[in-house]
């Protein structure tokens, strides 16, 4: 009998821990809302810039003119060279088209706006990842057992991602209005329709394979979300460039926009890059998770709703990935693929907690282990 | 690639000679457009085989995979929940059968689904096995040589030098076999290619995926799942007699059991008295001893619900928990009839359970003639007071447990041949007692208490002692190392492949007209990759400090060479 052992309750909860978590949580709002309106500020100072590199280059007048694809000449030079100097050309049948300056337009104000957006954002993750620390701390365990930590750790996750690009000095900068914008709509969503008391975790969560799984998880949808705005400003920035290509005339609102993001083809290749650099780990979260399933449910796959959207945003993006290699189905097929692999992520994330029951659920269970064992 | 052959402009010959070059980086299949063919049976099934093993096909195959998959996650599915495929039915008699006449009940095993991707692995085999081939080919011969002009690749750099061209083409080919290409003297230039890997990566991953599936569909044929509930104190060994229920995969047999048995000592539960998760588990675990074989010797274990106890092939599972209130009848003269432990069925996550307590045997009613006794029960471990007014408890752990019984008499057609749940009572022949105002004769009960029947029929007592069971699920599969193994294959294969880059450095010394070497060197990747370009400029510094430069003597700006803007494009990205 165990009516003692109900009595003795696991360890309570950290009150005040998670009170500042909260208020950290709060805070990183706070401070990404001012990034938000600093990246607004470069942007609309950029506009000022009157760089049109992108039409220079496509518009039919300057087609005629446009000297040949490599002006280097390393023939022509009198001097000793240090190290010869490579020249790279681009593939035929793609544009010779240059990345945009970035949002600023290459106005300084836009830059400085810029600047201090950036060292907001970083603040403001700063903040994030002390709210997850703590909350974490407060329920002595990894901060992913509902949706609301899996929804503060993913925005913490995701902006760690465009920061770490940035200190890596790749061409990301234009990505920071897109990305703290949605940061705000994924915390705004967790703290009102989300927000759990911190609590610990219901015995089918308690595994290391809870760390590795879970962990890897929320850090491919970054990335996968990272690749998905790419792709998106891909899609309008490929069909700026063909308007201009075929002597159209786009609107100035799209012109001062789209002329100060990198070129389609740069796009492209960013968010291809992306989503192939998380694909192998995005196979290995799955099947940690079979692994996991394995251990706790005495099966390794059972189409469960949520294992069957794994499966098929897996699918989708090996999908994405072949249309790459395969011929007619590069460019804005293969993104169309890849914006639709990212909503099986999206559906897998929010669609399948919300509205549809499985396993993945863990409200209920009791109910759950009697159904499995058919009563 | 050029297919103007006829075309003998040095322009077309200059194609054909770079097409060749950047052919063979990789082993993808090269997409034809379905043309139809006009010869007969074997055209079809040649052009048929063709389409299937493309890579548009394959791609198509993986998205209607995908599209195919979605059914089963939204309606219910017979294999993972029968009780919610049966509530659905009674819900929709008009959509019901026509789910069921297309396998939407049981997508994952249906004639389409499974169509689907035995299309796909058919393609995928058909597509590994010519491309391995070719791959083998590939690593038989050598690098192509250098095209006519490297200037038009997608990266080159050019330089002269006072060394000998033949010194430069040593020193080359000395570099590029130290940074470990696949490099060779071919003519005039030295022909290198390295990142092999990728398309053994590549090849590594398909055919991973093949050994998953395989391993899948395996461990499902010989697959055993039995399920058994037990209360603590009572044992189980593993035959099949002994499960409450038990499914099997087609090629299992019952000598595949692994023989061992065990025994539940206690089941132990604890579980959150306060906040918004009040009533959830905290722990939830059994604590056994079990033996392997016929006769081993016994060991203890502790199985929780992310850990399973693993002997042999067969792993235990605890699935679920539940209350065995002891109860003890006594005919009218005070003889024991019935006293054992009664496992009943939880309801609710807060343990509401029901079941029935049947006196089959040695039960004689007051008239002294043979009867069986049924009492439907409900038990509430944690009960919320008669003023509550519900009977549905308010916590699972065993605060308050109360236990109401109504009394039924009769026949329970027990020995009529057909199988009987123990959870329920069939009572067409059996009758109630009666209370004083003639209603169904009930009574709630607290621990020690006794209920006495009307008109001396005897008595029931819901001892002080109320035991827990657990409810197990054995399962056996096999292929899951294999699976496992796939699985581990196929992530470095895949990583392999999207990571290392495919690709091909020449190297050209000649003698230029006025007797000093002119250097060329050009690199070409599969697709473009900021690398390549890189890496050649490493490499050349490098030979450049080998052979260093020689000052130019004619400037020459209109070299005619390198005003012609087509370039090679990266395979692939060809058309
Ligand atoms: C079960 C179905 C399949 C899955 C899940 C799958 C998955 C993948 C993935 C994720 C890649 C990316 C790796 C890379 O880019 O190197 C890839 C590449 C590739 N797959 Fe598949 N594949 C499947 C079937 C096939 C079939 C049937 C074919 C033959 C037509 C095929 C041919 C290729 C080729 C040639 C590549 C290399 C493309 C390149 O080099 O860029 N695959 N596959």
């Amino acid at each position: 009998m165990t009516l003692a052992a109900a009595t003795d309750l696991a360890a309570a909860a950290n009150e005040n821990l998670a009170e500042i978590s909260n208020v950290l949580i709060y805070s990183a709002m706070t401070v990404y809302t001012l990034a938000f309106f600093a990246y607004i500020a470069e942007w609309t100072f950029g506009s000022r810039s009157k760089v049109a590199r992108t039409a220079a280059a496509l518009t039919p007048e300057a087609e005629a003119k446009k000297a040949p694809a490599v002006t280097v000449n390393q023939a022509g030079g009198t001097a000793v060279l240090e190290r010869p100097k490579v020249v790279v050309r681009a593939a035929a049948g793609s544009r010779d088209v240059p990345d945009g300056p970035g949002a600023h337009g290459g106005d300084e104000k836009g830059d400085l706006y810029g600047r201090i957006a950036i060292s907001l954002t970083v603040l403001a993750f700063c903040l994030s990842f002390g709210g997850v620390l703590t909350r974490a701390l407060s329920v002595e365990r990894a901060p992913w057992g509902n949706m609301y930590e899996f929804n503060i750790t993913f925005s913490t996750t995701a902006v760690g991602v465009y920061l770490l690009l940035l200190a890596l000095k790749k061409n990301v900068r234009w990505l920071g209005l897109f990305l703290t914008t949605t940061v705000l709509l994924d915390l705004g969503v967790a703290v009102t329709w989300l927000y759990t008391e911190s609590d610990q975790l219901v015995p089918a969560l308690h595994s290391y394979w809870l760390y590795i799984h879970v962990s890897t998880a929320i850090l491919c949808g970054a990335v996968f979300y990272v690749g998905a705005v790419a792709v998106i400003l891909y899609l309008f920035k490929d069909a700026y460039e063909n308007k201009l290509a075929s002597g159209g005339k786009p609107g100035s609102f799209a012109t001062s926009v789209l002329e100060r993001l990198p070129a389609s083809a740069s796009l492209d290749k960013f968010a291809y890059r992306v989503n192939a650099a998380v694909f192998p780990l995005w196979t290995f979260t799955i099947i940690a998770g079979a692994i996991w399933a394995g251990d706790a449910w005495g099966r390794y796959w059972g189409w469960d709703p949520k294992e069957v959207w794994s499966f098929i945003t897996w699918v989708a993006y090996a999908g994405y990935l072949h249309a790459r290699a395969t011929a007619g189905w590069k460019g804005r097929k293969a993104a169309y693929l890849a914006l639709l692999a990212f909503g099986c992520w999206l559906f897998n994330y929010y669609g399948v907690n919300i509205f549809v029951s499985g396993k993945h659920s863990y409200a209920d269970v009791g109910l759950g282990a009697l159904r499995s064992v058919g009563f | 690639m050029s297919k103007t052959t006829t075309d003998d402009t040095p322009q077309a010959a200059d194609d054909q000679d770079l097409g060749a070059a950047g052919s063979q980086l990789s082993t993808a299949p090269t997409e034809e457009p379905p043309n139809l063919p006009s010869l007969g049976v074997i055209g079809w099934a040649r052009w048929f085989w063709r389409q299937l093993t493309s890579m548009r096909v394959a791609l198509l195959l993986l998205l209607l995979l995908s599209l195919g998959a979605i059914p089963g996650s939204l309606i219910p599915q017979t294999g993972i929940d029968e009780t919610a495929v049966a509530d659905f039915r009674e819900r929709h008699d008009v959509l019901a059968p026509v789910y069921d006449k297309l396998g939407l009940f049981n997508v994952y095993s249906s004639v389409w689904f499974s169509a689907i991707y035995i299309l796909l692995f058919i393609s995928l085999i058909g597509c590994i096995v010519p491309r391995t081939w070719q791959f083998v080919g590939q690593l038989r011969g050598r690098p192509p040589g250098a095209p006519r002009r490297l200037t038009r690749l997608p990266a080159h750099t050019t330089w002269r030098t006072g060394a000998e061209p033949d010194q430069v083409r040593e020193a080359a080919l000395a570099l590029l076999k130290r940074r470990r290409f696949r490099a060779h003297l071919a003519g005039d230039a030295v022909a290198a290619e390295k990142g092999y890997l990728r398309e053994v990566g590549n090849l590594l991953f398909h055919i991973a995926l093949i050994v998953m599936l395989i391993a899948f569909g395996w461990g499902q044929l010989f697959k055993s799942e039995g399920n058994k509930l037990i209360v603590e104190g009572d044992g189980f060994s593993n035959t099949l007699t002994q499960y409450d229920d038990f499914k099997s995969g087609s090629l299992f047999t019952n000598d595949d059991l692994v023989p061992f048995s065990f025994h539940v000592k206690e089941f132990t539960g604890t579980y959150e008295r306060t906040g918004p998760n009040k009533g959830t588990p905290r722990t939830y675990e059994t604590e056994l001893t079990y033996t392997e074989g016929a006769d081993g010797e016994e060991k203890t274990a502790l199985v929780k619900v992310n850990k399973p106890l693993k002997i042999g092939d067969a792993k235990v599972y605890l699935v679920s928990h539940g209350y065995a209130p002891v109860v003890t009848v006594r005919d009218g003269k005070g003889k024991i009839v019935f006293q054992d432990a009664v496992p009943l069925l939880p309801l609710d996550a807060n343990v509401t359970s029901s079941g029935v307590v049947k006196v089959l045997d040695g039960y004689r009613n007051p008239q002294g003639e043979k009867e069986q006794l049924g009492f439907n029960a409900f038990f509430v471990p944690t009960f919320g007071g008669s003023a509550s007014g519900t009977m549905l408890s308010q916590f699972p752990a065993l605060d308050y447990p109360v236990l109401a019984l109504s009394a039924y008499h009769g026949d329970l057609k027990a020995d009529s041949g057909i199988p009987q749940s123990v959870y329920q009572m069939d009572k067409t022949k059996m009758k109630e007692f009666k209370d004083a105002k003639g209603e169904l004769f009930k009574k709630l009960l607290m621990p020690g208490e006794t209920m006495r029947l009307p008109n001396g029929a005897g008595s029931v007592t819901f001892e002080k002692d109320v035991k827990e069971w657990a409810g197990f699920q054995v399962v056996q599969e096999q292929g899951g190392g294999w699976a496992l193994g796939g699985a581990v294959a196929a992530i470095g294969g895949l990583a392999a492949s999207l990571f290392i880059q495919r690709r091909r450095v020449w190297v050209r010394a000649v003698e230029g007209p006025d007797g000093v070497t002119v250097v060329e060197m050009a690199g070409l990747g599969r697709s473009e990759s900021a690398k390549v370009p890189e890496e050649l400029g490493d490499l050349a510094g490098i030979l450049y400090d080998r052979a260093p430069g020689a000052p130019d003597p004619s400037p020459d700006p209109s070299d005619p060479t390198d005003t012609d803007p087509v370039a090679v494009p990266a395979e692939g990205a060809e058309k």
